[in-house]
């Protein structure tokens, strides 16, 4: 009972920050809902095979090769051979992240795979899928499951990409994406 | 001063844009910055911070050591030096031995210290700064203004005119467009750069792992599609430990933008793969350039603390009227004096270092908890010991020195029997007392001073005895406030005895690095108010209670007269202001509040000294309201009101604005009373409203403390 009470507080603390800092946040039960969301938003984005209008999807291991090629039925446009160019041309990226940190919104990622870092940082949105599981109350938590000799490239993401650099004036969209869509699936094993 | 400094500073009080600009921004910082930190205990954090930087700094080498030890494990290549010329050259070497073209660099405040794209750029390759503040200011031909928003003096307009002039013709001034243009344009260069350069903002000794923060995700691009990375580091990114990561990523955005964490932050910790499956070259340079010096230096090794963040800059009266480029070229603001004067040379300093007011106010918000005024009074010092003391200081500090030579001149001054001259004699003084100031109206230098008056007043006898400290500003022009603590002591059965032999407090001559002098001060003082078995020494004036609470030991401290030390710390035990004795009589019954019967709305000006060097600031507060005040708060009632002590008469272009936004908020309120607890403020406060013809009073917390009580 407690700790349901504990779990919802955190997971209500991970929301308000991340809207906060300009996230978008939606919650699912499972994998299936996580990719029917998906496949929806990156219809409503348009996606599609025609050029400037592809999705690249960083591998994880929630997909395997049957949810691929559902996806991939799904929507045209939509690739998980990430290139730097095909990164750079895209309108949508995802990306599953391995923890969430409640207290400040954040997202963070083991981030060797060059494809992880480009698909959250080229396209103008980007979809990131987060395990309600591997939600932890802040910084100190995560820096004690990490190990640096392991990952050697460690992301944290905090909303969009934004600037205040010129008068002050905070604006989102500067060199990374600026629309960021966390999606948290309930059910779903914590990758790392 | 050199000519050139001082126009630097009129053509920057002359820019609206500027003073604008930060001057909105200061409001907001602090607003945001208290938000930020909400629920966090911010002394708990801060200490941590200063013990993990502050060990760091104690072992330097070691870390270096371990650092390149780790990093090297994991496939990094390491380099070490102290010299920045090596940093240029190591890099330009790399560069042209990998066949590099093109670079993109995230913000790197070390670069901007050795100049390193000038280097590069001489040798023919494109560098491309991608932080949107630092590409603009790269594009104009400047340098940064502020260490975290480096293009904060410009406007919108400017911006668009240095893209319509470097870049692209077209573009209008419309922040958000700018900004996407910006993002198109770096974007090739992204994509095309065969090196990346960045900084970091902490350096992990036991893992070698380097933690880069940004907000733009420019860092990100910089670090994953070029491939060669190249860091430059500073030594005192270096911790030891990679759990230390977490208070001074914690800290770090929280005091810089007030941002509970940046969009970004990057741990790498060794090579990873390319765009093309190629294992990624990663360098890092770990830069000395004095830091090994500094951290051998028993004054300066806390400076090493820093952590980049800014906030000493964001919450200075003197950065938010005159910005960045008046500090410097590279590092600007508080801390920026002081790296100035060791990362380039002491001399360097010499014009900027008196910009500082000695509000304290960076003390107060630095997560490294880095003592910069006191810092700074130290490069003051050694720069006064290395040029020795100008004759004429020497002259004024004898004529300060002997009390009554001191008021029979500035009383002859203040009713116009010496002449003024604005080079003459008198602008030297390090007092506040002369004429020349067209922006406030001065008090009257009193006939009889205070020492004189009070062996006129018929004091009860009585067992408990306090000793009162004038100090020159209640002894030559407002005797009615020593008159006033003479009054409430004796309503407590204190009898208040006036030594004789009290001199100058010595904070004139600290203030402008005389050493020797302003200990000479403290042994006098110490003596003549030692003389006497008293339970206190009581003072009105928080500088001077400063002074005789802490400077004295301080001051014979640095000068090596330690036999000394026992009588200061003996006198030391015994000092206390007014307004903190005052609450101490209350609690014991000892006085007594005569029933009110209309309540009088009240604001309060905190004085730099008094709350944060006293940390006294809540007490005449609630004095007031216990004698049945109301209290209305006006807006940054703890800004300094620009006096400083001799800053008035230095830095009078300075000082004057400073002064006009305290009386704006002052006239804010809308109450008919301002209650201070330093006559220096009231001085520079009550001259301020009188020249503006404003009917609020101005009044010392003694003052009407004494008319409340029974």
């Amino acid at each position: 009972m407690n700790a349901t009470i504990e779990s919802s507080a955190i997971i209500e603390s991970f929301k308000m920050r991340a809207e906060a800092v300009s996230a978008q946040v939606q919650q699912v039960a499972n994998k299936e809902l996580a990719i029917e969301l998906i496949v929806r938003l990156l219809h409503q984005e348009g996606v599609s095979d025609k050029p400037h209008c592809g999705a690249v999807w960083a591998l994880s291991p929630m997909i395997g090769d049957a949810e691929k090629a559902k996806l991939q039925g799904a929507v045209p446009g939509l690739t998980f051979a990430v290139t730097r160019e095909l990164a750079a041309d895209a309108k949508v990226g995802i990306s599953q992240m391995d923890w969430a940190l409640a207290n400040t919104g954040t997202l963070v990622q083991t981030a060797d795979e060059v494809d992880k870092r480009l698909v959250s940082t080229l396209p103008l949105l980007h979809i990131a899928i987060v395990s309600t599981a591997a939600l932890l109350p802040d910084l100190p938590a995560v820096l004690t499951r990490v190990d640096p000799r392991k990952s050697a490239y460690l992301s944290f993401i905090t909303g969009p990409s934004r600037t205040a650099d010129i008068e002050r004036v905070l604006t989102i969209g500067v060199h990374g994406p600026e629309r960021l869509i966390i999606v948290m699936v309930d059910e779903l094993e914590v990758s790392a | 001063m050199t000519k050139e400094f001082k126009q630097s500073i009129l053509d920057a009080l002359a820019n609206p844009n500027l003073s604008g600009a930060l001057g909105n921004f200061s409001v907001a910082y602090r607003a945001g910055r208290a938000k930020a930190y909400e629920g966090i205990d911010f002394e708990a954090l801060r200490t941590q911070i200063a013990d993990v930087k502050g060990s760091a700094a104690s072992h330097l080498d070691e870390l270096a050591e371990q650092f390149a030890r780790a990093a090297e494990a994991q496939g990094t290549k390491v380099f070490r030096t102290s010299d920045p010329n090596a940093v240029k050259d190591y890099i330009l070497r790399l560069a042209q031995e990998r066949g590099v073209k093109s670079i993109v660099k995230s913000k790197s405040m070390a670069t901007e210290e050795i100049h390193l794209n000038k280097h590069l750029e001489k040798a023919g390759i494109d560098v491309q700064e991608t932080d949107l503040g630092e590409w603009i200011i790269q594009l104009a031909g400047q340098t940064p203004s502020h260490m975290v928003m480096p293009a904060i003096h410009m406007t919108k307009e400017e911006v668009t005119e240095v893209f319509n002039d470097k870049v692209e013709e077209g573009q209008k001034p419309d922040i958000p467009k700018l900004v996407k243009f910006a993002r198109g344009k770096l974007r090739s260069k992204f994509l095309a750069a065969d090196m990346g350069i960045s900084g970091a903002n902490i350096a992990v000794a036991e893992t070698g792992s380097i933690v880069i923060v940004t907000n733009e995700g420019n860092a990100r691009l910089v670090t994953t599609l070029p491939r060669i990375h190249v860091a430059v580091v500073g030594l005192e990114k270096l911790i030891e430990r990679f759990q230390d990561i977490a208070p001074i990523l914690t800290a770090l955005p929280k005091s810089a933008t007030a941002q509970l964490l940046t969009s970004y932050v990057s741990i790498i910790s060794g090579p990873v793969p390319n765009t093309d499956g190629t294992p990624k070259e990663l360098h890092i340079i770990l830069m000395d350039n004095r830091r090994n010096e500094m951290a051998h230096d028993p004054q300066f090794k806390q400076a090493l603390q820093c952590i980049r963040c800014a906030s000493c800059l964001n919450v200075c009266p003197v950065f938010r009227l005159v910005g960045g480029h008046v500090f410097g070229k590279v590092y600007t603001g508080g801390i920026g004096t002081i790296l100035t004067a060791w990362f380039g040379a002491l001399k360097e300093s010499e014009d900027i270092q008196s910009l500082c007011i000695q509000c304290g106010n960076c003390k107060d918000v630095c997560p490294g908890k880095i003592d910069i005024p006191d810092l700074i009074l130290e490069l003051r010092r050694r720069l006064a010991v290395e040029q020795g003391q100008p004759k004429i200081q020497k002259a004024i500090f004898s004529v300060v020195n002997n009390r009554r030579l001191f008021h029979t001149m500035m009383r002859a001054a203040s009713i116009g029997q010496i002449p003024f001259a604005k080079d003459g004699f008198i602008r030297h003084l390090p007092m506040f007392l002369s004429n020349l100031t067209e922006n406030r109206s001065l008090p009257a230098i009193a006939e009889v001073p205070f020492r004189d008056r009070i062996k006129k007043i018929k004091q009860p006898k009585c067992a408990e005895k306090a000793a009162f400290y004038g100090g020159c500003l209640v002894d030559f022009a407002y005797p009615e406030m020593g008159e006033a603590v003479v009054n409430v002591l004796n309503k407590a059965g204190i009898e208040v005895i006036f030594p004789e032999g009290q001199t100058c407090c010595g904070a004139p001559a600290r203030y402008s690095g005389a050493y020797e002098v302003a200990a000479q001060n403290g042994a006098d003082n110490i003596k003549a108010l030692l003389a006497e078995d008293v339970k206190y020494v009581v003072s009105a004036c928080p500088t001077c209670t400063v002074a005789l609470k802490q400077d004295f030991i301080a001051n014979l401290e640095a000068v090596g007269r330690t036999d000394e030390l026992p009588d200061a710390r003996r006198l030391s035990e015994k000092v206390v202001d007014f307004s903190t004795l005052a609450s101490q009589l209350l609690d014991q019954g000892r006085l007594k509040f005569k029933p009110r019967i209309e309540p009088t709305k009240f604001t309060y000006h905190d004085s730099c000294h008094f709350k944060r060097t006293l940390h006294a600031d809540q007490t005449p507060r609630k004095l007031m309201k216990q004698a049945g005040y109301e209290l209305v708060e006006m807006d940054e009632c703890d800004m300094c009101c620009g006096m400083g002590g001799s800053y008035t008469l230095k830095m009078p272009e300075i000082s004057a604005p400073i002064l006009e936004r305290k009386l704006v908020n002052i006239e804010k309120t809308g109450v008919p009373l301002v209650l201070i607890d330093c006559p220096g403020c009231v001085m520079q406060i009550g001259g301020g409203l009188d020249k503006r013809g404003s009917k609020v009073k101005v009044e010392h917390t003694v003052q009407r403390l004494a008319e409340c009580l029974e």
